[in-house]
């Protein structure tokens, strides 16, 4: 990690403002970003999406090629994220093979697309134990200005939404064809700022936080995963609260994901 | 601000002035020749088979006996004499180091705070990530920045806080003569503090920060348009709050924080250095 | 080509002498250069040209990373330019590879050729390309997004640097080819120029040429890159110009 330090006194005055409810952008605890969504940004990918969220901006690509199953899922597809915190887009990242922060936003986006079941996975299937596909999410952080991972999300989850499945160009089938989403989870991510929870963190607020909690939901209403990161705590209430309002941002999300205005 | 009314405003007497016809300085990029008109190549500039051409991007502006391009990016580029604010981000036996947003860390000597202290003492005084407020004393070959805590003005910075902008917009921010900062400070009640290299100390209330700190944001996206400081004023009108000071009334009611240790002077002497005509875009009358 | 049941080899060059995509052959791909996109970096620019989306980002003059690294006398210039796994047709599997490193070097090298890297010395000036999508030329697309990305962070240098390939297709020279000329092709010659010298700090080259062809090709290259160049400087004056209409927008 480039040594990168942060002035005690700019992190004071965060927390300053959280305790009247204020924050450095005039945002209040529970505002969003301005979020933008660009479908199909990478032709050379399956499925793709540039996301901003403020001024960090994710790109994902989804590519799908043919492979073997897991041999404890012959039946199943394949799925593998992989996020990429390349140093273009942070003095706080370094080139070299991926860092656990890179690994995390990388798992938790992984988590929740599995367990929102966003793809029939039985569906990839092509010969049961022997072909399947495999489909990648890559996750390209370009401009890291906080919560890479809710952005991380949206990227991949857009990407997923608009793939089209490459079958004629591997002879697979006579043409190709959408992946489809059965559900669209997205992330949430708060950070607690003083006594403040507050949605969309900037890069200065993840600096402050004292704890960080991300809660994907789906849109029938489940919480398909929860990470808790950074060094902090939370008090059960505390997830009961940000749970509830990762349900409503959540729904504004996921109009973003299918490329609509949020 | 129509183009007669600016032409109709005396050139602010520099002879150094590299004005266009329009009275806009010119924009310049790397590899662009310069017509030397005699001058020699300064900063920004190199020298080729006696032809003059710009090595940065930025506005050509003359100071005979030289050409020299004043950058519109980039990271800061120390030069003696300026005040600058710094984070620790180092303490060693006998001195700290300081981010300044230099292209290096610059080294404070223990004997160059007012401070008595002992060697292998130094985090008494000061850890990472305080914050300070130094003059840049000297530049070696080799890249060193030698700063200073010794001289008014200077020391560690108590409470408020730090907002980054270019160093290239400093001179929009402190104005012409300090007129920004002033309208800045009389809106807010807000204490300011200006590094040259473009950090920027605010310290009041909450709101007084925040709002300054939106001041310095404006400055920082709209520093090339005319009609700056106007905005910048109508934009602290606009947000003034009832209970607030309003417009005229000196605001000497400030931090509800600590005072800073060493009195910190809302403009810095660093302020008075600053000729807006000399450096930056001259598009805005201060 | 990774596809499967790869076609033939298409026809290069009509008898009109038009290209697959309509060009002349001494016709450059669309080019678009935004100075600047990116928040964090010192210095970025962003670069679609044809098919090719490239990102570049540069930080520094900074500390030294790692420090042994560090040079006494000037600044070091570290140089990554990496493909996003999506950015071809068959997935690229992520991290370093023998092709990304060599032209890392030679682009660093490149930069170091005239950046006024004396000036800062023991310091780091790190440029990162990124390579979102490729269409044959990415090196080229690369340089000149971080040759932008360098004048937009600042770093004195002697002339922004115009890049672009010449080839061979069909048994003619031709510029700036794009992904099937390149590869049923006969030859590639990438190359970046300084305008204000006339030299070349760039130049690799891949198949076969007679040396009269290779001349013609420096040539049309020469000529390539000065086009090149009046976009570059075009897209900094796009960010850094006066707003000449500012009396209006207050």
């Amino acid at each position: 990690m480039t040594p990168e330090v942060t002035a005690e006194i700019r992190t004071s005055h965060i927390l300053d403002l959280a305790a009247e409810g204020k924050r450095l952008d005039g945002r209040g605890a529970d505002e969003y970003r301005h979020v933008e969504v660009v479908p199909g940004f990478v032709t050379t990918a399956d499925g793709s999406a540039l996301v901003r969220i403020g001024d960090t901006a994710v790109l994902a690509g989804v590519k799908l090629e043919p492979g073997k199953p897991f041999p404890d899922t012959p039946n199943a597809g394949v799925l593998t994220t992989n996020a990429e915190l390349i140093p273009l887009s942070s003095p706080v990242f370094e080139p070299g093979p991926p860092q656990p922060g890179a690994i995390e936003v990388s798992r938790v986006v992984d988590r929740a697309i599995r367990a929102a079941e966003a793809i029939d996975l039985t569906r990839l299937c092509v010969t049961p134990g022997e072909k399947t596909w495999v489909c990648y999410v890559d996750l390209h952080v370009l401009d890291h200005s906080g919560n890479l991972i809710d952005a991380a999300m949206l990227a991949g989850v857009s990407a997923l939404a608009h793939a089209i499945v490459p079958a004629k160009r591997f002879g697979i089938a006579e043409s190709d064809y959408p992946l489809d989403l059965q559900h669209v989870p997205v992330e949430c991510t708060f950070v607690r700022l003083g006594d403040t929870l507050v949605i969309d963190p900037t890069f200065d607020e993840e600096l402050a936080a004292q704890g960080r909690l991300t809660i994907a939901t789906d849109e029938t209403g489940r919480v398909v995963a929860m990470q808790k990161g950074l060094v902090g705590a939370f008090s059960p209430d505390d997830v009961r609260e940000v749970v509830r309002r990762a349900l409503i941002h959540g729904d504004r999300l996921r109009i973003a994901a299918r490329g609509g205005k949020p | 601000m129509s183009h007669g009314q600016r032409t109709g405003h005396p050139r602010r007497g520099r002879e150094d002035s590299s004005s266009h016809p329009s009275g806009d300085r010119v924009l310049v990029l790397p590899g662009q020749e310069i017509p030397s008109q005699g001058l020699k190549p300064g900063p920004g500039t190199y020298r080729v088979g006696g032809k003059v051409y710009a090595s940065i991007l930025g506005l050509l502006a003359p100071k005979p006996p030289f050409l020299q391009v004043i950058p519109l990016s980039g990271r800061y580029i120390p030069k003696p004499e300026d005040v600058v604010i710094g984070t620790v981000t180092d303490a060693q036996g006998t001195f700290w180091l300081l981010d300044i947003g230099a292209p290096r860390w610059a080294p404070l000597h223990m004997t160059g705070t007012p401070w008595d202290v002992e060697i292998g003492e130094t985090e008494k005084f000061l850890r990472v990530r305080d914050s300070v407020i130094v003059r840049v004393e000297n530049l070696d070959p080799t890249g060193r920045i030698g700063v200073t805590m010794l001289g008014d003005g200077l020391g560690k910075l108590e409470g408020g806080t730090i907002v980054n902008v270019s160093p290239a917009r400093i001179p929009r921010v402190v104005g012409r003569g300090g007129s920004m900062i002033e309208t800045i400070t009389r809106h807010t009640g807000a204490q300011v503090a200006v590094g040259q290299n473009g950090r920027v100390w605010i310290n009041g209330t909450p709101d007084a920060m925040l709002r300054a700190s939106e001041a310095l944001r404006l400055i920082e996206e709209q520093g090339q348009r005319r009609g700056l400081t106007e905005r910048v004023e109508s934009y602290l009108i606009s947000t003034s709050s009832s209970n607030d000071q309003g417009p005229g009334v000196a605001p000497h009611e400030s931090a509800h924080r600590d005072a800073p240790a060493h009195s910190v002077p809302p403009v810095g002497p660093a302020d008075e250095r600053i000729d807006p005509d000399t450096v930056g875009p001259a598009t805005d009358e201060y | 080509m990774g596809s499967v049941g790869a076609k033939d080899v298409p026809v290069l060059l009509t008898p009109e002498g038009l290209r697959i995509d309509g060009r002349r052959l001494d016709e450059l791909r669309p080019l678009r250069i935004q100075a600047g996109p990116l928040h964090q970096a010192d210095g970025s620019a962003f670069v679609e040209w044809g098919a090719n989306k490239v990102m570049a980002a540069v930080y520094g003059p900074r500390e030294v990373h790692p420090r042994h690294l560090q040079q006494n006398h000037k600044a070091v210039i570290q140089c990554k330019y990496n493909m996003a796994a999506f950015s071809v047709d068959e997935r690229k599997r992520p991290g370093l590879d023998r092709r990304s490193q060599e032209i890392s070097k030679v682009i660093a090298e490149a930069f170091e050729s005239v950046v006024f890297a004396e000036e800062f010395p023991r310091t780091s000036i790190d440029v990162y390309i990124e390579v979102l999508q490729a269409n044959a030329g990415t090196r080229c697309a690369g340089l000149v997004a971080a040759s932008v990305a360098l004048a937009d962070a600042g770093i004195p240098m002697v002339d922004l640097v115009p890049a672009v390939a010449v080839g061979k297709i069909s048994g003619q020279i031709a510029l700036d080819l794009k992904k099937e000329e390149d590869n049923f092709g006969e030859a590639d010659l990438p190359m970046a120029l300084v305008p204000q010298s006339g030299r070349l700090v760039l130049l690799q080259m891949e198949g076969h040429m007679t040396p009269d062809e290779l001349s013609r090709a420096l040539d049309l290259g020469v000529v390539g890159c000065k086009t090149i160049y009046e976009k570059m400087k075009q897209a900094l004056r796009d960010r850094y110009s006066v707003d000449p209409i500012a009396a209006g927008a207050a």
